[in-house]
């Protein structure tokens, strides 16, 4: 009786039901979605302008992946030769690739292909730029501590794909620039010992440049790599969700919580505007300022260049690497090693390689196998702060020595003084730019304890009766007192007596002692300033008359 | 606008009256004083400024639509070969740059909109949420660690040690399958990046003209780019050819020749260099004529033509390949051989 009851309410139910309704009851009685709303309909997103960066990177990677769409419906990844007849006057009758051909149909017979031409490229760089500023933010604020370490690793391997989604794509065009790449990473290939003629042939289906690479990056670009990205990327998204957002110390705000604005209304209003926001920049980009002008390049010949050539922006530092090593050819038993190209080769892994597996380096060093919610402000983290600044610095100096002409050229500058700067600064910037981080630092966490413990400069000036002039600190709020001294400091790992109760010696591997060293050089006297203690402060705030 | 219309229970003032006042706690003063109290918006508590703010919304997605308006009105009538001049960019396509603007702004009118409406509307008290460990609980991997187990002893992997090795060695090979398909891919390298079009008798055509050279056609201090005879650009295999065969021709004074087998191998002063870099294969072509040098435009490798273009500054590793030419019998430049070495980047083989 009381299921018919019940049956009798519900059926009563659904027929008022608004339409909205109904549809959300079908689709939960297949799919769930009650159940997925639950905890994710009010999920709470923290609010901080550094947190929109890995949107930036999300949305123009959708923008990508609409343009690319389009352009695929006109665009024809063959190498067959052809003559042009578009109307394009300087190139009339100029043999090309149909590839190259069906690019400059795209640039001046489609209307609106060259906007969505340009809007997919500025969208490629703003998505590998938005990725590099956006690890940047995970990097300095210590985001890939535990439980996120993983998901670092998923979006490094999204920014190693968009490196070469990216390479595969402005190669396609087939113009005298992009062929040139392509020309260079064929050298590069045949620099690889035993392998590399093979590998060449086999990837260009025969000799450089062949009839074939277009067709194979072609399917490389608009399949494999953004097929894997996809994934990677959805699961990054799901990851985010999972582990719930990371967010600043602050009142109220701790390791076990998440303090923030829900997902509907206001979080799906602000992303979702915000991925209209990131478009119409693009676009508006698109409109005003060319990029990759191939008309203006010309058709790819093996056998001409222009000067001047440059890959895209992320490309640079790879592009220094080759430009600054010295040619070094060992030739022994018939065989060449070639060092000047190899080596390059085999440092432009490792460049990004480091980035990748540091967050396994910290955790390692530190010991802590704790899980980490709240962000460490750089400062508070010297070590892990100076080492992101010497890299960056490294990736610079290889960017600038990938330029090197165009800085020869702009600043009327010895293109043999660049190379040289640049072979040093290899090895010595890295150096000095850590160095000098970690004391920048390092006096930023002094302000802070003297903040804390003396209060704010309120720059009054105060003359005291005996003549004696002071400025009025003002004591900080809970708040900010709080949020100062919320970061924990780590105590350098030690490794123990060496020799146990019985005077037996114990083995001491290595790699104990090698951690031991780096915690050292992490957390030891030299690498942080003790934080204020309640004791200190308590002292200094009841001496009255000490400011 | 002034306060005084705003109804009195909307102020802050009458919301706050619990607990709004804390004390920095005695014990500790750097004690989490927790959330601090919600700070109301000008739109929270006055409803005209919230009717401004949703006419604001309202304006922006008005744009938004007359800016596709706009772009459907410019397709239709731009010319797309139209060019126009804008300040500062210069002469650009009319119908790119309406086109790219109009859609821009309907987009951002549209991204403007939404978080306007976010911020000024929208409810912006912060709310906290549990965080649960990632962890599970260890009474639930001890549940787990069992259904795995009890589903390994069911499976007999462990005790059939005959199923699973041959298993083991089955999923192990299939793959070779897929790498045996990759074998087509391309040729074997052979001898291949030994050769090029070059060879006895062939003459030096000039790559402009197309027509064969003639020692006079190279003054001193000229840079002439050269090709094979026989092999024409509509030819399907020129890109491959050329790749390997182009030529860089120079006049010297020979006197200026300082290697010996570059002075056998010239004719008059002139020499043949193969115009591939011996770095990474771009063609060099820069040539500077006072001192002979050339300058690869892409790493910049610096050769020096008079010393058996030796590598003077730069990433490459040797010296550009020779052609050893000649005159024939009619007056015209010929080639007396292949490269004796493999021209371009090096590799394994090369030796």
């Amino acid at each position: 009786m009381s299921t018919n009851e019940s049956t009798a309410s519900n059926s009563a139910r659904r027929g008022k039901a608004p339409a909205g309704e109904r549809v959300a009851d079908w689709a939960d009685g297949r799919l769930g979605i009650y159940s997925l709303a639950k905890t994710n309909m009010r999920k709470i997103f923290p609010d901080h302008w550094s947190f929109m960066l890995g949107e930036v990177c999300l949305y123009s990677f959708i923008i990508i992946i609409l343009t690319g769409v389009y352009l695929t419906l006109f665009f024809h990844p063959s190498m067959n030769e052809v003559e042009y007849h578009g109307s394009y006057i300087p190139l009339q009758g100029q043999l090309m690739s149909e590839a190259y051909n069906s690019t400059m149909h795209i640039s001046f017979d489609v209307r609106g292909g060259l906007l969505i031409r340009q809007i997919h490229h500025w969208a490629a760089l703003i998505f590998l730029a938005g990725m590099f500023v956006h690890m940047m933010r995970v990097f300095f604020t210590g985001a890939f501590r535990k439980p996120r370490e993983v998901n670092w690793l998923f979006g490094f391997l999204l920014l190693v794909l968009g490196m070469f989604t990216g390479f595969t794509g402005y190669s396609l065009p087939d113009d005298l620039v992009s062929g040139t790449g392509v020309r260079f990473m064929e050298g590069a290939i045949l620099s690889v010992p035993i392998v590399g003629t093979y590998l060449s042939m086999f990837l260009f289906g025969g000799e450089f440049p062949g009839g074939d690479f277009v067709a194979r990056f072609y399917s490389i670009h608009i399949l494999l790599l953004p097929g894997i990205m996809v994934g990677l990327m959805v699961a990054h998204l799901i990851l985010v969700f999972y582990h719930k957002h990371t967010q600043f110390a602050g009142p109220g705000k701790t390791n076990n919580n998440v303090v923030g604005m829900p997902l509907l209304p206001v979080y799906m209003a602000k992303a979702g505007g915000f991925f209209f926001l990131v478009f119409g920049v693009i676009a508006a980009i698109g409109a005003i300022a060319s990029i990759n002008p191939i008309w203006a390049l010309g058709p790819f010949r093996p056998d001409q260049v222009s000067t001047g050539a440059q890959p895209d922006w992320y490309m640079g530092f790879s592009e220094g690497l080759i430009r600054v090593m010295p040619g070094w050819e060992i030739n022994l038993w018939g065989h060449t090693l070639v060092l000047g190209v190899f080596i390059p080769l085999v440092i432009f892994p490792l460049v990004l390689v480091a980035i990748a597996v540091y967050p396994f380096v910290e955790s390692w060093v530190t010991g802590d196998k704790r899980e980490h919610h709240i962000l460490d402000r750089p400062r508070n983290a010297p070590t892990r702060t100076a080492f992101g600044a010497a890299w960056s610095s490294w990736y610079l100096v290889l960017m600038m020595g990938g330029g090197n002409d165009l800085w020869a050229t702009h600043f009327h500058l010895s293109i043999n003084a660049i190379t040289w700067f640049v072979r040093v600064g290899f090895f010595v910037v890295p150096v000095l730019v850590f160095i000098a981080t970690k004391r920048i630092c390092l006096g930023l966490q002094r302000r802070d304890r003297d903040k804390v413990l003396h209060g704010r400069e309120s720059g009054i000036i105060k003359r005291l009766p005996h003549g004696e002039f002071i400025e009025v600190h003002e004591p900080l709020s809970q708040e900010a007192l709080h949020t100062l001294t919320a970061h924990e400091q780590y105590k350098p790992a030690e490794i123990g007596p060496t020799v146990d109760e019985n005077g037996v010696e114990r083995k001491v591997k290595g790699s104990e002692k090698l951690r031991a060293k780096l915690s050292e050089a992490y957390y030891g006297e030299d690498s942080q300033i003790p934080k204020p203690t309640v004791e200190e402060y308590k002292e200094i705030t009841s001496g009255h008359g000490h400011h | 606008m002034s306060s005084q219309d705003i109804p009195e229970e909307n102020l802050p003032a009458e919301q706050d009256t619990h607990g709004a006042v804390r004390v920095a706690d005695e014990k500790n003063p750097f004690a989490d004083p927790g959330l601090p109290p919600h700070e109301h918006r000008v739109q929270d508590i006055d409803e005209r400024a919230a009717r401004r703010s949703e006419r604001t919304v309202a304006m922006l997605f008005t744009v938004s639509m007359l800016a596709t308006v706009g772009f459907i009105a410019s397709y239709v009538a731009i010319p797309r070969d139209k060019a126009i001049f804008v300040f500062p960019i210069g002469h650009i396509n009319a119908l790119n740059f309406a086109l790219g603007l109009t859609l821009g702004l309907a987009l951002f009118a549209i991204g403007a909109g939404a978080v306007h409406w976010a911020r000024t509307l929208m409810s912006d008290e912060e709310i906290a949420d549990e965080r649960h460990p990632i962890e599970a609980s260890p009474e639930l991997k001890a549940k787990i660690m069992a259904d795995f187990k009890q589903g390994a002893k069911e499976s007999a992997l462990g005790r059939r040690k005959l199923i699973r090795n041959t298993m083991f060695g089955a999923l192990a090979l299939f793959p070779l399958s897929g790498v045996m398909l990759l074998r087509d891919l391309g040729p074997l390298p052979g001898t291949k990046l030994r050769h090029t079009l070059w060879s006895k008798g062939k003459l030096l055509v000039n790559m402009n003209t197309n027509l064969p050279l003639r020692p006079s056609d190279v003054a001193v201090g000229s840079l002439t780019f050269a090709k094979p005879e026989g092999l024409e650009e509509h030819d399907e295999n020129f890109p491959t050819e050329i790749a390997k065969a182009a030529l860089m021709i120079v006049r010297l004074q020979p006197d200026n020749i300082k290697d010996k087998r570059e002075l056998e191998w010239s004719h008059e002063g002139i020499v043949a260099f193969s115009k591939i870099c011996t770095h990474v294969g771009c063609p060099i072509s820069l040539y500077e004529q006072q001192t002979h040098h050339v300058l690869c435009p892409c790493h910049q490798s610096t050769f020096d033509l008079s010393d058996g273009a030796r590598v003077i500054f730069g990433p490459a590793g040797h010296a550009l390949p020779q052609l050893r030419i000649g005159v024939n019998d009619e007056g015209y430049l010929e080639a007396l051989g292949d490269f004796e070495e493999p021209v371009g980047p090096a590799f394994w083989e090369r030796g």
